[in-house]
């Protein structure tokens, strides 16, 4: 026979081989030790666990109810996930006293304030037919997110819609003339979307009085301490000869890096936050650190060299290295407005001022593509001054001749007035990284040459991208807000240690002189009160002398 | 992310402004299941681009039944034709660290060794081997080392059978939403590294069938990722500001997650100086 020896209860051959009945035999078997083995089988069914009390009947009972209640498709292949489920509806009551508070969930805010984005608020609905409607300062930000995405650049559909739609917000909020979606720089906590805005001219001049308050505060500060340091001129300690550097100046609103004014939000539905303007002091800072945003704009920005300001400043300043070093235009959308006699009197300053070009003729996508002199920037670049006109701030120090010290008078003859390259100079010109040119360019697609837009990388800053399609063109921003360095980032080391005063003799340590240096002093100096003395002692002999000849 | 819901993902993936054309999007459809069907993958995943300075390389991954076995990678320029990437070896790893700047875009380009020892210079001349790397060498390095340092799933997607393979998990609903906010619930899908350096205490409350890889809680540097919900708070997304451009997106409550990276494929090694 075929032994396995003897069969315990649970495996398959428990029962059948019973000397004298094999698995292949036909007779009638036995119908009392059969039902005897039916009774063994259920009672074992029957035993309750010793972990969880249920008993294996009853749970295949409850699972082949289920099963043919619901009758799954391919029960077989998810049995187990059925077995399961049975085991676990064991501890779900079916009725329960307590009731769960609806979860109020905070996504249900959010949702609530960009539904508020695609409402029309009260007065809105005539007003917009009587205007005319091609006069608006918005922007078509889905047209540009269609170019854009032709090269798979830009934000899922939804986020841009809401974009629009914040930015149609912002437009009935204030006065503005012309308005663009500039990009979107990440943050740790949370990103910005950023618009930049030019307001109606004679719009702005709230900021500008806020700025001369503080400064005359500061002001009035300086006389005081005049005062104090007045009365105690007789036990000071040296003065430090330190002057600081002059502070520069930033550019007006309006001109320069400060051309456009820009806001803020976090997300769109959020209330927009308009940026301070940019100074050159944060610009220069800016160039020498490397920080992540944080999402807040009021985080401090804890750096060296020191920042001046928080993370709404720090902002401002990417921004307008960005636009300055990535805002181009193909050539001849805009030229320098025709005046007379203009050329000489620059003096190096440039032009800033351009305008469109109303004969523009659009090159082709592949000329467009092929060299990037057909590409201009314009955006008046940065000097490394921090502004984009250059500004000697030694001139009126040269009227204060009592403070000046020597070393300043070195000075103005060092600080020679910085150049950039002149707007709407070709991107032909711009020097590439180590050997990366500064710009890829690329049709946005290969198969369909016809209908491709001429597309733009920027690689010094990566995320800065610019399409032109006809007519058609646009800038955008969407990255961390860094510029491309191959090397690592180096911090500034601190600066050496200043000299605490000046040396001199009077305070220059000497050495001590040697015992034989100081016995041939107090020889030398023995020798001439000898010397001395003899004369005097002559004259006395003399007298003496001339008394005794009496 | 995975090739059937590429589409949606990459709607989800958007928020830092890189995605695919409507072209690539339309290709890769397609591609990608030939790609199954060619190499007998049971899953295909698009892993991402990583963008050189003349050109850009689109990545895929295929997955065999072992979703935890070594991955098969290919590269393609232009979404259409497929190459197969050899495996990542340590050695290929190693040289390719010492590498920086952009990828070229070339895969045939070749890299000359600018700062290199003494002792490894020689150590190559006897070899018989000059020092160049090509550019697929590179490609293949840094795919694997994005792949360790930041590829994240979320906890309880896959698990681990007693028989040692990873499947995924049929009955994973989605992480709830406390839970997507915080690092310890995405793990790194790879080799666990940390796993056996926690206390016993710790390893107690673990489940072994899905709690079989590291968390991202002991990341160094910590705060080298950002969580934020994105969408009104309906999607939670994770960038890695280690190697900038991975991003990992999951709708809580759902089974949509996956990561994609769009990127330049270098590693940001100023990341202590920045945050």
């Amino acid at each position: 026979e075929r032994g396995h020896g003897p069969y315990q209860p649970h495996e398959p051959g428990y029962g059948l081989y019973k000397p004298g009945h094999g698995p292949y035999d036909d007779q009638i078997p036995d119908p009392k030790s059969r039902m005897l083995a039916i009774q063994n089988a259920k009672a074992y069914l029957l035993k309750s666990s010793t972990t969880s009390g249920l008993n294996l009947y009853d749970h295949l009972a409850n699972m082949l109810t289920k099963i043919l209640d619901e009758q799954p498709t391919n029960a077989v292949d998810v049995i187990e996930n059925i077995s399961k489920d049975v085991k676990w509806a064991q501890f779900q009551k079916k009725m329960d006293t307590l009731r769960d508070e609806h979860e109020i969930l905070p996504t249900f805010e959010a949702a609530e304030k960009r539904k508020a984005l695609f409402l029309k608020t009260n007065g809105e609905g005539d007003e917009e037919l009587e205007e005319d409607i091609g006069e608006t300062p918005l922007p078509n930000v889905m047209e540009t997110a269609f170019y854009f995405e032709q090269a798979g650049i830009g934000l899922s559909k939804d986020e841009s819609y809401h974009i629009f739609l914040a930015l149609k917000k912002l437009i009935t909020v204030q006065p503005i003339q012309t308005c663009r979606f500039w990009g979107k720089i990440l943050g740790l906590e949370m990103n910005y979307i950023i618009a930049e805005v030019q307001y109606h001219e004679g719009e702005e001049e709230e900021e500008t009085e806020e700025e001369e308050v503080i400064e005359e505060g500061g002001k009035r500060m300086g006389e005081v301490e005049d005062e104090d340091e007045e009365k105690e001129k007789e036990d000071e300690p040296p003065k430090s000869t330190y002057k600081p550097p002059p502070v520069i100046p930033k550019e007006e609103n309006g001109t320069g890096a400060n051309k456009y004014v820009y806001f803020v939000c976090n997300e769109p539905g959020k209330p927009w936050v308009k940026l301070p303007p940019v100074t050159p002091a944060q610009i220069v800072c800016a160039r020498k650190i490397k920080k992540f945003f944080t999402g807040r704009l009021d985080a401090p920005v804890v750096s060296f060299p020191p920042f001046p300001g928080n993370e709404a400043n720090y902002l401002r300043a990417q921004i307008a290295r960005i636009s300055a070093g990535t805002h181009i235009s193909p050539i001849g959308f805009y030229q320098f407005a025709e005046e007379e006699g203009d050329e000489e009197e620059e003096g190096g300053g440039g032009r800033d001022t351009y305008e469109e070009n109303p004969d523009f003729q659009p090159l082709s996508v592949v000329e467009m593509v092929d060299s990037l002199s057909t590409w201009v920037h314009h955006v008046q670049s940065i000097l490394k001054q921090g502004r984009c006109v250059w500004l000697n701030p030694f001139q009126k120090s040269e009227e204060e001749e009592e403070d000046e010290e020597e070393e300043k008078a070195e000075e103005p003859d060092e600080l020679q007035q910085e150049i950039g390259p002149p707007l709407l100079t070709p991107l032909s010109e711009d020097e590439g990284i180590q050997n990366i040119p500064a710009w890829t360019a690329q049709p946005s697609t290969n198969l369909i040459p016809q209908y491709a837009v001429a597309i733009l990388q920027s690689n010094r800053w990566p995320g800065a991208y610019a399409f032109a399609s006809g007519k058609k063109f646009d800038n955008i921003y969407f990255g961390w807000g860094h510029k491309y360095s191959p090397e690592n980032h180096a911090p500034a080391l601190p600066p050496p240690v200043q000299a605490e005063y000046p040396s001199g003799p009077d305070i220059t340590e000497t050495r001590d002189p040697t015992l034989e240096e100081e016995l041939a002093l107090k020889a030398a100096r023995e020798e001439a009160l000898a010397a001395a003395e003899e004369e005097d002692e002559e004259e006395d002999v003399e007298d003496d002398d001339e008394e005794d000849d009496d | 992310m995975e090739a059937a819901t590429l589409s949606a993902a990459l709607e989800l993936a958007a928020g830092g402004g890189a995605g695919l054309s409507p072209e690539k999007r339309a290709v890769l459809g397609a591609s990608l299941l030939l790609l199954q069907r060619d190499y007998r993958f049971e899953r295909v995943w698009f892993w991402g681009c990583i963008r050189g300075v003349r050109g850009a390389y689109y990545i895929a991954e295929g997955l065999g039944p072992d979703r935890a076995a070594p991955r098969s990678r290919l590269y393609s320029l232009n979404c259409v034709e497929w190459s197969l990437l050899p495996p990542a070896t340590e050695e290929m790893v190693a040289q390719a660290e010492q590498l920086k700047g952009r990828f070229q875009g070339d895969p045939s380009f070749e890299y000359e060794y600018t700062e290199i020892n003494a002792e490894d210079a020689e150590r190559l001349f006897e070899d018989g081997k000059e020092p160049m790397i090509k550019e697929e060498a590179r490609l293949v390095a840094t795919i694997e080392q994005i792949d360790r340092a930041v590829g994240i799933i979320p906890r309880g997607a896959f698990v681990k059978t007693p028989l040692g393979s990873v499947h995924e998990n049929r009955n994973f609903e989605g992480l709830s939403l406390m839970e997507a906010k915080k690092l310890s619930s995405y793990f790194h899908f790879t080799e666990p590294v940390n796993l056996k350096n926690k206390t016993l205490l710790e390893k107690a409350d673990l489940d072994p069938s899905t709690d079989f890889l590291d968390s991202l809680e002991h990341d160094i540097p910590q705060g080298s990722w950002t969580v934020q919900l994105e969408k009104g708070g309906t999607v939670v997304v994770l960038r890695s500001l280690l190697w900038l451009g991975l991003t990992f997106y999951h709708v809580p409550m759902t089974k949509q997650y996956g990561y994609v990276y769009f990127g330049t494929g270098e590693k940001n090694f100023d990341l202590p100086f920045m945050l």
